[in-house]
């Protein structure tokens, strides 16, 4: 198995395979489900949360974390 | 709104900010200068007066050095220490740290500079810095990644901002590609001068795998990041689609590494490397055009602001200018269109309109959104923000378009043959027809220094009113204890 690893001809087209696939679960995982795609856009928000104000007055916790964290 | 900021001054640290955004101004001055003056050497010869250290092969490389590494690299750490702790409602992990990134920074870029003017040089472009200072980067840039990585632990908030991504992004992959492109062994312990590992066609794409990820990661993710920070605050809105800023990232990151060769398309190297350099170049133009628009569409609903707020101008300019040269790029990637622009001025105009018209003017929108909330006040002039904005803009128009011009004649007149198959033009006749282009290009520097200065003048202004603001405010209350004691 190592040694079909170190073939420059075998790990290219293996590299290739891996990068591949995984962006395309990654593209699959971001546009996939109605409650994902919610919390994904929630955190466009994160910007907002701590708009000059004195710390003290400030939401110290991104309103979605519950969502975030099941 | 001073007595506000006083609470998020001391919850987040902002004279490191301060400083390196102080620093962006400063070596941008320098550096923009610079570039304007081997500009006016180019179309002017005389004004190398024979100096050895202020000839174009010196000046050049402190130009580069200056204007990325000094007045880019110092925005990048500015913003990104500001982001980082605004997104993360965390204060900066370790100021003393944060502090030896500024100085150790400030103190590679002097060293290498300097030495530049004395003819000391790696002759490797972008990566021309000598071997000690090349290490003395690797070390300010851990501390770097130290700081930025432990602020992100100690986030308030659960999710890391898409802004963040693209900053930890360039912080990596700057450090493999300084590491492994400055490779070498030095002649000797008190020697400027060292060996590269590498030699002949390995050299050249190691040198352009690192060039242009230097352009990715350095001059295009990381202030991505800036972008996805600011155009959203400065509009008042999210951005248009957190969604489309994911697959953004992902997209840059998987395909930028692969783009190195097509710089070197018709030379030594395997033909099926450039080939295979230049469909990736293709492909990128797809997640660069999807930023883009993300980024713009941010302004749906409010397009009015462009009519009222200069800094929003800014902004949008730098994401107009980002799409062009992200589909100029790819199209210079072409091998056909490539045989006709690579060593033309056409390549320079290109650099330019990607450097000036993105990188600088998002720059330049960012500090003036950031500037009056560091030192809490607003900015002293609005009027000479739309006078930096012309000048700015007038200045990248003038100066691409004459180096089209340039470029594309340039190019023509050097594959024209005539009914013998001979050349039809002569050098020397390429060199004269360039002569009125490199004035333009030199006219359009001068605009853009120019606004710069401006951005400086009203900036010095800001901070002067500020500290005014700050004695007025400390004598009021002074004055109110005072006469609740009595």
């Amino acid at each position: 198995m190592f040694e079909w690893l170190s073939q420059m001809e075998n790990t290219k087209p293996l590299a290739l395979v891996i990068f591949f696939v995984t962006f395309v679960g990654i593209v699959i995982y971001v546009f996939s489900g109605k409650k994902r795609a919610k919390r994904l856009e929630s955190y466009k928000n994160i910007p907002f949360l701590d708009d000059d104000k004195p710390a003290s007055q400030q939401d110290p916790k991104v309103a979605d974390k519950d969502q975030d964290n099941g | 709104m001073a007595q506000g900021a006083v609470a998020v001054d001391t919850q987040y640290d902002y004279d490191i900010v301060k400083k390196f955004a102080i620093a962006a101004l400063f070596w941008g001055v320098l550096g923009m200068t610079a570039g304007t003056y081997i500009a006016a050497e180019l179309a002017f010869p005389f004004l190398n007066f024979d100096m050895a250290e202020i000839s174009f092969g010196r000046l050049r490389p402190g130009h580069t050095s200056m204007v990325i590494f000094g007045f880019g690299g110092n925005a990048l750490f500015a913003t990104s220490y500001y982001v980082v702790q605004r997104t993360s409602q965390a204060r900066l992990w370790n100021g003393g740290l944060a502090n030896f990134t500024f100085w150790g920074w400030q103190a590679a870029l002097a060293i290498g500079v300097i030495g530049y003017l004395n003819g000391i040089t790696d002759g490797k472009e972008y990566a021309e810095f000598p071997w000690y200072v090349d290490i003395l980067i690797a070390v300010v840039w851990v501390a770097y990644f130290l700081v930025f990585v432990q602020t992100l632990r100690r986030r308030s908030q659960p999710h890391i901002y898409v802004a963040n991504w693209f900053y930890l992004a360039f912080i990596l992959a700057t450090a493999i590609l300084h590491i492994f492109r400055n490779l070498a062994v030095p002649v000797g312990l008190f020697h400027p001068e060292s060996y590269s590992v590498y030699a002949g066609v390995q050299d050249a794409m190691v040198q352009w795998w690192y060039g242009h990820n230097a352009v990715g990661f350095f001059l295009t993710a990381a202030f991505l990041g800036m972008m996805y920070y600011f155009v959203p605050k400065q509009a008042g809105r999210p951005i248009y689609s957190y969604r489309l800023s994911i697959i953004h990232f992902w997209a840059l990151s998987f395909m930028y590494m692969w783009v190195g060769g097509h710089h070197l398309h018709w030379t030594a190297l395997p033909d099926w490397t450039s080939s295979l350099a230049a469909a990736f170049s293709i492909m990128l133009l797809m997640p660069s055009w999807g930023g883009m628009i993300n980024g713009i569409m941010t302004l749906s609903g409010a397009w009015e602001k462009l009519r009222t707020d200069p800094i929003m101008l800014f902004l949008i300019t730098a994401l107009s200018f980002y799409g062009m040269s992200t589909f100029e790029g790819p199209m210079m990637s072409l091998k056909s269109v490539n045989a006709l622009s690579h060593y033309t001025d056409w390549t320079v105009g290109h650099v330019h309109s990607g450097a000036l018209g993105w990188v600088a003017m998002i720059s330049f929108g960012s500090f003036y959104h950031l500037i009056p909330r560091l030192w809490d006040t607003r900015m002293w002039s609005t009027s000479l923000i739309y006078v930096h904005f012309w000048l700015a803009t007038i200045g990248i128009v003038l100066y691409i378009a004459a180096m089209w011009v340039s470029g594309i004649g340039q190019g023509l007149m050097l594959r024209a043959f005539d009914d013998y198959g001979n050349l039809a033009y002569t050098f020397i006749e390429t060199v004269q027809f360039m002569h009125w282009p490199l004035v333009v290009r030199m006219l359009g520097g001068m605009f853009f220094v120019s606004g710069i200065l401006v951005m400086c003048f009203n900036v010095a202004m800001t901070i002067r009113a500020a500290k005014q603001e700050q004695a007025a405010l400390q004598g009021a209350m002074a004055a109110k204890v005072a006469r609740a004691g009595a």
